[in-house]
């Protein structure tokens, strides 16, 4: 924060190369999908795809709390902003994605 | 400079807006909280592609035999083309982050130069989309579709035969094609070579394809479009289409809006205002489409 305040940039481009580190990474990943993040399942689906699921939010969250500021704001805007999401987001994607696999087994 | 904004408000009396409990301004606070109905409206998006995708688990196009091709390049590079988009749209992230950096410092010159930039690379996202899509639409192999609309590929030596190859025809002389289903069933059956892999990825032998394509093919399908889908189930090309077509249409609605800011930072709207708050707002929306496009980029290429 005092950084962003004497007018030093160097924390954007720190930000960049991990976002950019943390792609590349991903699309290393899905290009050569290593044998043991494809054949072991986990929750239903592979463990690459947990894989890239965390490392989504990861970025997600660089994105979220450094570029868009939201990390500096007062904790309880923070937590305004970013608790409607945790909520009702999880508990869409459990509902709808378990009645997707229940439509599966009805088909 | 939210700060003196701030200390401003705070001279009137409470219950004329003097208390600012979240100590963010009244403009800021609207962006956040439009940007929240927005990541719920693309999380339902992504949860309905999550249900479909579960529905018909065995039957669902895998993305990496669908976005397959680079420009100018030949043979398949798949993830490479979504890669590269990636990053123009996190560069273009940066720039944005640059140019509202710039602003808190009133260095307008700076703040027109990243601004300029970032609109540089939100267009040169939306023209890969326009390729990403050009391409979709025009289809790669072609395949047949059958009685029951599950969609199956022809296959030599294991790897997917194109169609256009078997009716000796040119996938990109820029005309319009249309193959009749005994035509292909005919030449298809001409070459020993060649078998299908059907909707469900299991692998029939040549005389076996011939005899299922008998009884089951219903019409030769080239290209995606909301009602046939050469790559498989045509679900996924309506998500694909609607998933990218409202994020490319959020990331065309943010050009506009830094086309204006420009406009209005090179004009000295903001240097007159006292601050460049507005900067940081338009900013906040154009995080958010990036921060969109890292999720689409997961659900919808790499999973």
């Amino acid at each position: 924060m005092s950084d962003e305040q004497n007018g030093s940039n160097w924390w954007i481009w720190k930000v960049f190369w991990i976002l950019l580190g943390l792609t590349a990474f991903e699309v290393g990943l899905g290009m050569y999908k290593p044998e043991f993040l494809v054949e072991t399942i986990f929750l239903g689906t592979k463990l690459l795809n947990h894989v890239f699921i965390v490392l989504t939010l990861i970025k997600a969250g660089y994105i979220v709390l450094v570029f868009m500021h939201l990390g500096f704001e007062k904790s309880s805007f923070k937590w305004t902003i970013l608790l409607p999401a945790f909520v009702l987001v999880p508990y869409l994607l459990f509902i709808i994605l378990s009645e997707g696999a229940h439509a599966y087994l009805m088909l | 400079m939210a700060d003196t904004l701030i200390q401003n408000d705070m001279k009137a009396p409470a219950w004329e807006g003097g208390d600012v409990p979240y100590k963010a301004s009244y403009g800021k606070m609207m962006m956040w909280f439009f940007l929240i109905t927005d990541t719920l409206t693309f999380s339902a998006f992504l949860a309905a592609y999550g249900f479909s995708r579960f529905k018909y688990e065995d039957i669902w196009p895998v993305p990496e035999d669908v976005f397959t091709h680079f420009p100018f390049l030949h043979g398949e590079h798949p993830l490479l083309f979504v890669a590269l988009m990636t990053f123009i749209l996190i560069m273009s992230s940066v720039t944005m982050v640059l140019a509202v950096n710039y602003g808190h410092k009133k260095e307008k010159n700076k703040v027109i130069m990243w601004l300029s930039l970032t609109i540089i690379g939100g267009f040169m996202f939306l023209a890969s989309q326009a390729w990403e899509w050009g391409h979709f639409i025009h289809g790669d192999s072609g395949a047949i579709q059958l009685k029951n609309t599950e969609v199956v590929h022809v296959y030599n030596d294991s790897h997917r035969y194109s169609i256009y190859d078997i009716m000796g025809a040119d996938s990109h002389d820029g005309q319009h094609h249309h193959f009749e289903l005994n035509n292909f069933q005919e030449k298809f059956s001409l070459n020993s070579d060649l078998y299908i892999r059907l909707a469900n990825r299991t692998f029939l032998n040549h005389e076996e394809s011939i005899e299922y394509l008998n009884t089951n093919a219903n019409q030769v399908l080239l290209g995606a479009n909301l009602k046939d889908n050469e790559y498989g189930h045509v679900l996924f090309a309506d998500y694909f289409f609607f998933i990218t077509g409202f994020h490319g249409f959020h990331v065309f609605s943010g050009v506009v809006l830094l086309i204006i800011l420009l406009i209005n930072t090179i004009k000295g709207t903001y240097e007159r205002r006292g601050h460049y708050e507005m900067v940081e707002k338009i900013g906040l929306y154009w995080h958010f489409v990036d921060l969109v496009w890292v999720f689409v980029f997961t659900f919808f290429y790499l999973v």
